[in-house]
């Protein structure tokens, strides 16, 4: 049985909203109900490829990007469970002149915001990963305190840590409507009974738009199929994340031993499907035996999708929407939510109890589409 | 018989029964969330073994029928495959 009343409703138990209701619980909001529909880290964080950079191209995504590593550090402790962090560093590598040009730019902007990120030879890179093939590439980013989280792992840790602190999670339930009182929630229709509430927050990822549906608000978030494998696990041999943007490639050894990969879809289907398909796996294979041949005895164990939940400029959507009292939103993540989901947690609980954040994000409030006021993010995969 | 501790569910990762238990009795009663928390059936072998004996179990314990419980999905390759083997595969398109 579904509680009645509830000071927040939460909508989506993936990072996001498991991060939501950890701060909220724990800045002491008393009544706090998260609800899933299927089962926790079941969507898009349970199928991500685990990385977790500072190397952003824009201002906001750089504040974002070091501050949720700073948690990041800390997180085992915070939440009493093993989140699975190993700080290899991401080493961004570009094939042409105009993206390394890029690459410097945004390591000066990291730089200026306390990011120590640092352009680097391909004598270094090979230092820091020995089996890497750099022909063809033109020059090399590096920052040490990117790296790896586990997804699932620190997923279920903030939730477990969200129920001890009084968190009522129920999975297996879904958000069928939101009712309004004038411009105000009144409460949340689920399949398995109403709650009434008078702040929801929705953290629904690719479902989001449907959730700003319910109270007529149209958020611009669309899911985007993208593809990943995994392989089995050996002796490390490899720490840092290689990524890179015109590559089109991410790859990176897992703590585990395993190394998990992918890279984004030549055609953007806007879909909430998540097939595997056989092209991927060749063409990746193709990608990873160019960059680590030595590796190329290593065996796929395992290939899925997720979606990325997409906004127009790649940025999230953070913040109260001004129409509807009570509603807010964290979603938009465009492939890097688990990542940022420590930073905007806690970001969101803030706002939601005090009116303020600890870093600006009104610039991240959906209303700059209305306004144009788009900063494209460029460093994503 | 032998200690569940020492039983092992999950060979390729190295999961125990009585681990299986603890999870199911704290709540985790899809093998879904199972295999997230222990990797269980996320090894080079898929899951063959482990899969059928975690949803017994889920079963024994929750006392709901095999069949009302969430199978996990099977994903492909069916078996492990060499990265340069595909990777030297001809393209179709």
């Amino acid at each position: 049985m579904l509680v009645k009343t509830a000071d927040v409703v939460v909508i989506g138990g993936g990072i996001q909203g498991c991060a939501v209701a950890y701060n909220l619980a724990k800045m002491g909001c008393k009544d706090v109900v998260l609800l899933e529909k299927d089962t926790i880290a079941s969507g898009s964080t349970g199928r991500c490829a685990a990385g977790i950079r500072a190397q952003w191209g824009t201002e906001m995504n750089c504040r974002l990007g070091i501050a949720s590593i700073e948690i990041f550090e800390n997180l085992s402790e915070e939440l009493g469970a093993d989140i699975g962090l190993h700080q290899g560093g991401y080493l961004m590598i570009a094939y042409k002149e105009s993206e390394f040009e890029q690459l410097k730019k945004n390591v000066k902007l990291q730089n200026s915001l306390g990011i120590k990120s640092k352009v680097i030879s391909a004598q270094e890179a090979k230092e820091i990963c020995p089996l890497l093939n750099t022909e063809g590439a033109v020059g090399f980013t590096f920052h040490q305190r990117d790296g790896h989280a586990d997804p699932l792992l620190t997923t279920f840790a903030y939730a477990e840590a969200a129920s001890r602190l009084g968190v009522k999670i129920y999975d297996f339930t879904e958000v069928i409507g939101i009712d309004l009182e004038g411009d105000r929630i009144k409460g949340v229709r689920t399949n398995r009974g109403y709650i009434s509430t008078r702040v929801v927050v929705n953290c629904a990822g690719p479902y989001a738009k449907r959730i700003g549906e319910f109270v007529g608000v149209d958020l611009p978030i669309y899911p985007e199929r993208h593809e990943i494998l995994v392989t089995e696990p050996i002796e490390r041999v490899s720490h840092p994340m290689l990524m890179s943007f015109s590559g089109n490639f991410y790859i990176q050894q897992r703590p585990h031993g395993s190394f998990i990969m992918g890279y984004g879809p030549k055609e953007h289907e806007k879909t909430h499907a998540v097939n595997s398909t056989w092209m991927f796996l060749e063409e990746m294979a193709r990608k990873f035996v160019k960059l680590l041949p030595a590796l190329k005895e290593l065996r796929v164990v395992r290939q899925w999708a997720g979606s990325y939940e997409m906004s127009p400029d790649a940025q999230p959507i953070l913040g109260e929407v001004d129409e509807v009292e009570g509603f807010y939103v964290s979603a938009g993540f465009s492939g890097h939510g688990f990542m940022f989901g420590p930073i905007t947690g806690k970001l969101m609980a803030e706002l939601i109890l005090t009116g303020e954040t600890s870093i600006p994000i009104q610039m991240l409030n959906y209303r700059r589409f209305e306004r144009h006021e788009l900063i494209r993010e460029p460093a994503v995969v | 018989m032998a200690d569940e501790k020492d039983i092992v569910i999950c060979r390729c990762e190295d999961v125990t029964l009585s681990k299986i238990r603890e999870l199911i009795e704290k709540g985790y009663t899809t093998p879904d969330e199972i295999k997230r928390i222990t990797r269980a059936g996320m090894g080079p072998c898929q899951g063959r073994t482990c899969r059928d004996l975690i949803i017994r179990e889920i079963a024994r314990i929750t006392g709901k029928k095999i069949e009302e419980i969430p199978m996990t999905t099977f994903r492909p390759p069916i078996r492990p495959i060499k990265l340069g083997v595909l990777a030297e595969s001809e393209d179709d398109e």
